[in-house]
C-alpha cells in the first residue's frame, strides 16, 4: 500500500466502452442507409480482433482477462469495420483486423506502445493489397437500383455469390469523393458533378447523415472528457481552411469546404481516429499541430494525390511525426521561466 | 472579494471530513511510555541533553537544536528518561531514529515557564526562542519556523489553512475552537517579518472555520480568503499562486517573490510558545477512517500511535494505519511508531474503505495526468523515462519539480502508481549524484596525494643535497642537523594538520539544499584547498626548475 491509496474508478475499459458507445448512433444511421451488412462486418472484425488479441496475449504470457476486457481491441475492430466497404468479403475484414492487431499493435509492444493507429494500418494494408475490393462501396438504399436482401448480402460476403439476376455492380458505386475526382478529370465542373443523385446538401446521400452522427458522438466524447477539443477542432479547421482557399481560388474545380468536412472519413477521423491517445501527441500545442497536419494532408491527398480519400494516410503520416511534435511542444513547467511567468529566477 | 489565480490541474477526491468533525477536540489519554524522536524536523536532529535515568519535567528541553537548521525537542510530560536509543520512527524510509524514551510519572508536572513580550525583544532573539521552543512547520514539512521567519520586508504572509487532503480535519477543528489564539500567533509572525498584508487561505468546505476565523480577525487587518475545495490547494507554492498570483520559481522559496507561507497550526504553536512560554509538546491529530469514533485529539508528541488509536476505537476489520491523508500519507509498517510533530492524521484502513487498486495496465497516453498535474508537468513522459531509467531525460522534463501530490496517480485510468516511479527516479538520481561527488572527491584526493609525494621526494632530495654539501663544507658543524630536525618536525606537523583539514573537508556531509551560510563556508574551504594545491604545485615547479638549474655545471 502506497500513497495515494485512493483512485478514480475510471479504467481503460470505461474509456474504450464510451468510445464504442459514441459510435453507436452513426452505426444505427449506417444500418438505416446501407442495410444491416455493416453489423455483420463489425461482428466479424470484433471476433477476429478478440481472437487475435487472445492468441498473442497467450503467446506473450499476458493475463488474458484484464487485457481482453480493456476494450482496446474492440475499438480498433469497429473503426476498421467502419472504414472499409460494408459489403466487403469476410476475409477482407479478417485480414485487415489481423494485420491491425498482430502487426500494428502487438509487434510494436501491445497496448500503449504502437506508433501507428492500428485500424488505419489495417486499412492502409487492405487499400494497397486489395484496391478493387476496397472500392466496392454499397450505394445508399435510396439509390440502389436493385436492392439486395440480408441473406443475399450474406451470400455475397461469405460465399462471394451474387444473386442470380443481379451483378455486384448493380448495388455498388463510387463514393462521392471518388466520383468528384474522376469526373473532374473529364473536365466537368464541380457544380455539374454535384447535380448527380449521389450528392446531397452537404456531401453524399446518407453518408452526410452518418458523418453528422460521428460529429455528435465526438461531441459526446468531448463532453465526457474522453477527448479534448484540440485535435478535432484543428483537424476540421485546417481542412476547412485549406479547402476554402482552393474553393475561393477556383470554385469550378474544387468542392466547397463544407463538402470536405462531411465527405469520406473526415468526421470519423477527426473525432475517433486522430484522437487515439496512444498515437497522438500529448501536449495541447502538439495536438493542435497534429490535427492541423492531418487536415491539410488529408485534403491534399484527396485533391492532388492518388487516393479518393486521404484521412487514413494523413493520420499515419502524422503518427510518424508524433514523437517529434511532442518533443518540441513541451509546455512550461510551474516555476520555470517562460510565458506568463512573474517569478524572478532563471 | 479577492481575485483568485487558479493553478493548473488539481483533483477533487471524496472529502470524508464530516466524520471527524462531529465531536469537539478531546485530550488524548496520557500514555505510560513516550518515544520522542530527536529528528522531528528538517535539518540536523536535536542533540540529546538528558541521560538515561534522568527525571524530566513536562516542557523540559531533552534535545537541543544542533546547528542552523534544527529545532529543540522537549519532554511531553514529566517522568523518567528510560533510554536514549534507536526506535522505529514514522518516516518513509522505515529506518529507526535516535529517540528519547520516557516513562510518564503520571503527575504531568510542568517545568517553570513564562510568556514574554515579543515586541520588546530583537527579532533574532525571538527566532532563537522559537527554535528553542521546538517550533516547526506543522503542515507536514516540519521545516524549522525560525529560519522561515527570518524573511524581512515581506510583502505577503500567507497562512495555509486550506487543509486540502481528504479525511484530515485537525486544522479545521483548531480554527473552529481556537481561532483567537491562532490569530495571536499570526500577529507574532507578521511582527517578526514586517509583512505588509496577511492572507489566510481556507477551502470552502470548512464554513465554520471560515466564520470563526473571520470573527477572530476583526480589526486585525488579516484577510480570510475562501478558496475552492480542490486538491492540492494546500501545497505552499500552489496556494501562493492561488492567493497572490505569484509563481515561486523552481528551486526557490516564497520570499524570493515577497511571500512567506506558514501552516495555521504553526501559528497556534507560536502563540503558545510566546504568550504562554510553552514549547511544542503536543499537537492536534485527526483519528479517522475505519473507526467507530473518529475525532480530533490533542496528543502528546511521543505517544505510540498503536496506543493512541484505541481512543477512537478502530473497527475489527482494520488492516493498517496511514499517517497523513490518502493522497500523500505514509503507511505505517509498525504501530509502535510515535506521534511526531508531522503527524496530523491517522487513518485506519480496511479492504472496504481503501480497496486495493486494480492491476496496473500499460500507459495509453491519455494525458489525464498532465491535465491534473498542479506543477504543469507531463507525468506520462516522466513515467516513461523513469521506467526506462532514462534519468537524464527525466530531469530534462523537470522531474524534481514534482511535488508528489499524487494527482496523476489518482486520475490514471491504467492505475499506474506514477508517484512511486518518480520517487524511485529521484532517489536513483540523488544516489548517482552522491556517487559522482564522492568519486570526484576521491580523484581530487588522489591527485593531491600524488603532488604531495612528488614534492616530498624533491624536498628530501634537496635536503640530502644540501646536507651533503654542508657535510662537505663543514664536517664538524652540528647546528645544521638541529635545524634540519626542527624543519622536519615542522614539516611533519604541517602534514598532520593538512591531513586533519583534508579529513574534515571530505567527511560525509549533507550537501543538498544548503543554506547560503553553509554554502559560503564550503566555498571558503574549497578555495583554501585550491590555494593549498596551487602552492604545492608551485613549489614542485620551483623545485623542478631548481633541479634543472642544478644539473648544469
Amino acid at each position: 500500500m502506497n500513497s495515494p491509496v485512493v483512485a478514480e474508478k475510471t479504467g481503460v475499459n470505461v474509456i474504450m466502452l464510451k468510445v464504442l458507445a459514441a459510435l453507436l448512433p452513426a452505426v444505427a444511421a449506417y444500418v438505416y442507409f446501407f442495410g444491416p451488412a455493416i453489423l455483420v462486418s463489425i461482428t466479424l472484425a470484433s471476433v477476429a480482433a478478440l481472437a487475435t488479441e487472445a492468441a498473442v496475449l497467450h503467446l506473450r504470457r499476458y493475463p488474458l482477462r484484464v487485457y481482453l476486457t480493456d476494450g482496446s481491441a474492440l475499438v480498433t475492430a469497429w473503426l476498421l469495420a467502419l472504414s472499409i466497404p460494408p459489403l466487403a468479403p469476410w476475409w477482407l475484414v479478417v485480414v485487415g483486423t489481423l494485420f491491425a492487431i498482430l502487426i500494428a499493435k502487438h509487434l510494436y509492444g501491445g497496448l500503449g506502445n504502437n506508433l501507428f493507429n492500428p485500424a488505419m494500418v489495417g486499412f492502409a494494408a487492405l487499400m494497397i493489397s486489395f484496391p478493387s475490393h476496397m472500392t466496392h462501396w454499397t450505394a445508399p438504399d435510396v439509390l440502389a437500383h436493385s436492392h439486395w436482401s440480408f441473406s443475399q448480402q450474406m451470400d455475397f460476403m461469405f460465399g462471394g455469390i451474387s444473386p442470380a439476376d443481379s451483378k455486384l455492380d448493380a448495388i455498388t458505386m463510387a463514393t462521392p469523393l471518388d466520383t468528384l475526382k474522376t469526373q473532374l478529370h473529364l473536365e466537368r465542373t464541380v457544380v455539374d458533378i454535384q447535380s448527380s443523385p449521389i450528392f446531397s446538401m452537404l456531401s453524399g446521400k446518407g453518408t452526410e447523415i452518418i458523418a453528422l452522427f460521428y460529429l455528435l458522438g465526438g461531441l459526446y466524447l468531448w463532453q465526457q472528457r474522453i477527448i479534448s477539443w484540440h485535435i478535432p477542432a484543428s483537424f476540421l479547421a485546417a481542412m476547412f481552411g485549406t479547402a476554402g482557399l482552393f474553393y475561393l481560388f477556383d470554385p469550378a474545380h474544387y468542392a466547397s469546404p463544407l463538402f470536405h468536412l462531411f465527405a469520406g472519413g473526415t468526421m470519423l477521423g477527426a473525432f475517433f481516429i486522430a484522437t487515439d491517445y496512444v498515437t497522438s501527441p500529448t501536449t495541447p500545442l502538439g495536438k493542435l499541430i497534429f490535427g492541423a497536419g492531418i487536415g491539410v494532408s488529408a485534403y491534399i491527398i484527396r485533391v492532388l494525390g492518388g487516393y479518393p480519400d486521404g484521412v487514413a494516410f494523413a493520420v499515419l503520416f502524422l503518427n510518424s511525426a508524433v514523437p517529434l511534435i511532442d518533443a518540441y511542444t513541451q509546455p512550461r513547467v510551474f516555476g520555470h521561466a517562460g510565458k506568463w511567468f512573474d517569478g524572478r529566477k532563471e | 472579494m479577492r481575485t483568485l489565480h487558479p493553478f493548473h490541474g488539481g483533483v477533487h477526491p471524496p472529502e470524508h471530513k464530516i466524520q471527524s468533525t462531529q465531536l469537539p477536540i478531546a485530550v488524548a489519554p496520557l500514555p505510560s511510555r513516550l518515544i520522542v524522536p530527536l529528528r522531528q524536523h528538517n535539518g540536523n536532529p536535536a542533540k540529546p541533553v538528558v541521560a538515561a535515568g534522568d527525571h524530566a519535567l513536562k516542557g523540559q528541553m531533552i534535545g537541543a537544536p544542533e546547528g542552523f537548521i534544527s529545532a529543540a525537542v522537549h519532554a511531553p510530560t514529566s517522568g523518567r528518561v528510560v533510554a536514549i536509543e534507536m526506535n522505529p520512527a514514522p518516516h518513509p524510509s522505515g529506518l529507526p531514529d535516535l529517540s528519547v524514551v520516557m516513562e510518564a510519572d503520571g503527575e504531568d508536572r510542568w517545568i517553570e515557564h513564562q510568556p514574554f513580550d515579543y515586541r520588546a525583544i530583537a527579532p533574532a532573539d525571538l527566532r532563537n526562542r522559537l527554535r528553542d521552543a521546538g517550533v516547526v512547520g506543522l503542515g507536514g514539512a516540519v521545516f524549522p519556523s525560525h529560519i522561515k521567519l527570518d524573511a524581512t520586508s515581506l510583502e505577503t504572509l500567507v497562512i495555509n489553512a486550506a487543509e486540502c487532503e481528504p479525511y484530515i480535519t485537525c486544522d479545521d477543528m483548531l480554527m473552529r475552537e481556537r481561532a483567537a489564539e491562532v490569530v495571536q500567533g499570526i500577529a507574532i509572525m507578521q511582527h517578526a517579518m514586517g509583512a505588509r498584508e496577511v492572507l489566510i487561505g481556507i477551502e470552502d468546505n470548512k464554513p465554520q472555520a471560515i466564520a470563526a476565523m473571520q470573527a477572530a480577525c476583526q480589526g486585525s487587518g488579516f484577510e480570510v480568503v475562501v478558496v475552492p475545495t480542490l486538491y492540492p490547494s494546500g501545497s505552499a507554492k500552489q496556494l501562493i499562486k492561488l492567493l497572490t498570483g505569484k509563481e515561486v520559481p523552481s528551486g526557490a522559496l516564497g520570499p524570493q517573490v515577497g511571500v512567506q507561507c506558514f501552516n495555521v497550526a504553526t501559528a497556534y504553536t507560536i502563540h503558545r510558545a510566546v504568550n504562554h512560554g510553552e514549547p511544542v509538546i503536543s499537537r492536534l491529530v485527526t483519528l479517522t477512517g475505519n473507526m467507530d469514533e473518529p475525532r480530533n485529539y490533542e496528543v502528546l508528541i511521543g505517544t505510540p500511535i498503536g496506543e493512541l488509536v484505541k481512543a477512537a476505537r478502530p473497527r475489527a476489520d482494520t488492516s493498517g494505519y496511514l499517517m497523513g491523508g490518502p493522497m500523500m500519507g505514509l503507511p505505517l509498517s509498525d504501530p509502535g511508531v510515535p506521534v511526531v510533530k508531522a503527524t496530523n492524521c491517522v487513518i485506519a484502513t480496511s479492504q472496504t474503505l481503501f480497496p486495493p487498486l486494480p492491476r496496473a495496465m500499460p500507459c495509453i497516453r491519455c494525458t489525464r495526468c498532465a491535465a491534473a498535474c498542479p506543477a504543469d508537468l507531463q507525468p506520462q513522459e516522466l513515467f516513461w523515462f523513469a521506467k526506462a531509467k532514462n534519468f537524464a531525460k527525466a530531469q530534462e522534463y523537470k522531474l524534481f519539480d514534482c511535488i508528489e501530490c499524487g494527482c496523476c496517480s489518482y486520475v490514471c485510468p491504467s492505475h499506474i502508481p506514477l508517484v512511486q516511479f518518480y520517487r524511485f527516479a529521484k532517489s536513483e538520481i540523488q544516489a548517482q549524484e552522491r556517487e559522482k561527488k564522492a568519486s570526484e572527491r576521491a580523484r581530487e584526493r588522489h591527485e593531491f596525494r600524488e603532488l604531495r609525494l612528488e614534492r616530498e621526494k624533491q624536498e628530501k632530495a634537496a635536503k640530502h643535497a644540501a646536507k651533503a654539501a654542508q657535510v662537505a663544507a663543514k664536517p664538524d658543524e652540528e647546528g645544521g642537523d638541529e635545524a634540519a630536525a626542527a624543519a622536519k618536525k615542522a614539516a611533519i606537523q604541517a602534514a598532520i594538520e593538512r591531513a586533519k583539514a583534508k579529513k574534515a573537508a571530505v567527511a560525509p556531509q549533507n550537501v543538498e539544499d544548503l543554506p547560503p551560510e553553509a554554502q559560503a563556508r564550503i566555498d571558503e574551504i574549497d578555495e583554501r584547498r585550491a590555494q593549498a594545491r596551487e602552492t604545492a604545485e608551485q613549489s614542485v615547479a620551483v623545485q623542478k626548475t631548481d633541479e634543472g638549474q642544478g644539473a648544469q655545471p
